[in-house]
């Protein structure tokens, strides 16, 4: 039986090489980083997620929602972790939309850090619209959403290029190498220097990208932190239990004849 | 059943059990007794047991946070995530509890096929298991489609369209499972109505799974009857407990690696974009488990033909007591059974593998192959070999061979020619 099963395997796993190739995608694999989120005890590096919270409101909110999120969630653990002081500031820099107040009117006023992330349009249509008919997706949980994740997103802030002889592109179309079928409709829109970072770290594009990725990143999952340091803990809980229950199996089973 | 009369000790529960025989119930449940010579893989019974009771509980606790509507669902589930103390866990407990639920059964039915534990007298055990997995796949996909994302909405399209292959009342079936004239707001309202009813049924069957198993007993790696209680057995409580529950622990680990460090892999990234009625994903795939039957589904160019072989492939399996026609249950003693089984292993997993890529080019072939297959093991192979194959000796009891160290079909030889 076990001669038989291990030859079948061989065979399977031969064919399956044979088939691999044959899956050939229409786009270049995404960059692998070195993201400091990954593994079994990844956290979010600080400075960066404040960062790249900047590059997201500098340059992506004029365009892309957040819906999901809170100006709150800015401040609190395992995120940017701005102070709270700060949080009430980011807040109160955007107009928020409120009411309808006790006339049935709707009004304005600066927000709150409970308040949700203020989107750039009133509705998708209108975003739609505004965008030469693309609707920029709402970033809350694109890191989630899109194959690759993070090395994704990352590889195309990064991957823009003119494109090679023989490929035409229609006018508010761009090549990006990394892109599902090389054409994006959002135009480069990083560039060397483009904002001055509060901390002082240079901006080049490599430094951006990285830092909105990491942004978004923390944004699809805030739990991440506290997800990796409860796993931990779970299970070295869980390991020292079954170590217990099986020494107790081991013990109950020695009454009878019966290897366990 | 084999059970000595139990007599509560104290008066009052004497007076209850004469009532309601819970205590009666209670000890039998204890007293069980069971072959000693169970595997591992007969712990998968109490794992999914467990997977059921966590699915519903996180289930429940969802359902309140949960909101069923078109526009509001996906949002629900990220304000689950996001803002609810411990939401995110509770959640991917759930989406990684539904995966994990499956990988258990599927192994709980393979170790049926292996030890022929289908076979008379346990036909109603194997068509009741049956019964519980359908509506399994039934809970999983109406789960799938509540938080509304792109594969939730696409699949459920995809999965209801097949009820309009049916002829003449096709079109109307399928627009009344709707609700609407496509997929839409009231689809998802009865999806959460029905996805929230299934587990109940499920936990009422499984009661009379189990109900079922406890008549004639479990099946045994050496496949005969044995006495009960004998030496042959053990009683359920310590022995199958604390075994059940080392073995759960192990599983709990693994769950437990999903659920804290990889939530998502087993998903869709698809299904976190919210769904678009007009945008169709490049592919549409179902939850891995159902894969299988999807590249079945696909295999086929017409598609009743497709649909009638997906439900065939379910199907046949009520049968298969009757199809198989070997008098030796477990395939430790069925030298060319067991080949077949294995064959049927991999037949399932690469079914599995093509049900994922696109069916075009050499997946096409493959799946075609694999359904065949898959038919030709239970209608052709299952009933030939059964009468053609010379089974190894089988021991008269479970004691003697475990005795001096397992059930290896050569040692079972030995101890037979000594008999």
């Amino acid at each position: 039986m076990k001669k038989f099963s291990i030859s079948i395997n061989k065979i399977i796993i031969l064919l399956f090489l044979a088939i691999k190739p044959l899956h050939s995608a229409e786009m270049t694999d995404p960059i692998k980083m070195d993201w400091s989120f990954k593994g079994l005890t990844g956290t979010f590096d600080r400075a960066s997620l404040q960062r790249g919270f900047q590059v997201y409101k500098e340059v992506c909110s004029s365009c892309h929602s957040m819906q999901y999120l809170s100006y709150r969630n800015l401040g609190e653990s395992g995120g940017p972790e701005f102070t709270e002081a700060e949080v009430k500031a980011i807040a109160a820099s955007f107009e928020v939309t409120d009411g309808p107040d006790s006339q049935g009117e709707m009004f304005t006023r600066p927000g709150r850090p409970s308040d949700m992330f203020v989107s750039p349009h009133p509705n998708k249509e209108a975003a739609a619209a505004a965008n030469g008919g693309a609707y920029p997706p709402d970033m809350s949980v694109l890191v989630k959403a899109r194959k690759g994740g993070a090395n994704y997103i990352y590889s195309v802030l990064v991957g823009y290029e003119d494109p090679p002889p023989g490929v035409t592109l229609d006018q508010g179309v761009y090549y990006n190498k990394y892109m599902i079928g090389n054409k994006i409709k959002m135009p480069n829109n990083l560039e060397d220097g483009l904002i001055e970072y509060a901390d002082g770290t240079v901006s080049t594009v490599d430094q951006m990208a990285k830092d909105v990725t990491t942004f978004l990143a923390w944004a699809a999952e805030p739990e991440l932190e506290e997800r990796h340091r409860t796993g931990v803990k779970v299970i070295i809980y869980l390991i020292l239990l079954t170590t217990l229950v099986y020494l107790s199996m081991k013990r109950i089973w020695s009454r009878v004849d019966t290897e366990i | 059943m084999s059970d000595q009369e139990y007599i509560p000790k104290s008066k009052a529960a004497k007076w209850f059990n004469d009532r309601l025989p819970l205590l009666t119930l209670g000890a039998h449940l204890t007293d069980y007794p069971t072959p000693k010579n169970l595997n591992y893989w007969w712990t998968f019974g109490g794992i999914l047991t467990f997977c059921l009771i966590t699915q519903i509980v996180t289930g429940i606790v969802l359902a309140m946070h949960y909101v069923a509507h078109a526009d509001l669902a996906f949002g629900s589930v990220e304000h689950i995530m996001r803002n609810v103390n411990y939401g995110w866990l509770i959640r991917y407990i759930h989406s990684n509890g539904a995966s994990m639920f499956f990988l258990a059964v599927y192994i709980h039915i393979f170790r049926s096929l292996f030890y022929g534990s289908y076979k008379s007298p346990r036909e109603i055990i194997w068509i009741l298991g049956l019964m519980i997995y359908l509506l399994m796949m039934a809970a999983a996909f109406l789960g799938y489609v509540l938080p509304w994302g792109q594969m939730s909405f696409w699949g459920a399209t995809v999965i209801t369209n097949l009820f309009s292959a049916i002829p003449l009342v096709g079109e109307s079936i399928t627009t009344w499972l709707w609700g609407a004239y496509s997929v839409d707001n009231p689809t998802l309202n009865r999806f959460f109505s029905l996805h929230y009813l299934f587990p109940f049924l499920i936990l009422g069957l499984v009661v009379l799974h189990i109900w079922a198993l406890h008549i004639p007993g479990n099946n045994n790696p050496v496949g005969i009857d044995i006495k009960k209680p004998s030496k042959d057995t053990v009683p359920f409580h310590p022995y199958i407990t604390i075994k059940d529950a080392f073995a759960l622990l192990v599983f709990m680990i693994i769950f437990a690696g999903f659920v804290f460090f990889t939530p998502n892999v087993l998903g869709h990234s698809d299904n976190y974009i919210p769904a678009n009625p007009l945008v169709t994903p490049a592919h549409i795939v179902p939850e891995w488990y159902l894969l299988p039957f999807y590249a079945i589904l696909r295999s086929v160019p017409d598609k009743l033909g497709g649909v009638i072989l997906m439900f065939s492939a379910i199907f046949i399996l009520f049968v298969l007591p009757w199809l198989d026609t070997s008098k030796v249950r477990s395939a430790v003693f069925r030298p060319i059974y067991r080949q077949f089984f294995w064959i049927l292993v991999i037949d399932v997993l690469m079914l599995g593998y093509v049900g994922a890529m696109p069916a075009e080019g050499v997946y096409l072939v493959l799946a075609r192959v694999g359904t065949i297959y898959y038919f030709l093991h239970f209608i052709l192979i299952l009933p030939v070999v059964g009468l053609l194959e010379k089974t190894d000796p089988v021991p008269m009891s479970i004691s003697e061979p475990v005795m001096t160290g397992g059930a290896e079909p050569s040692l079972a030889r030995k101890l037979n020619e000594k008999v």
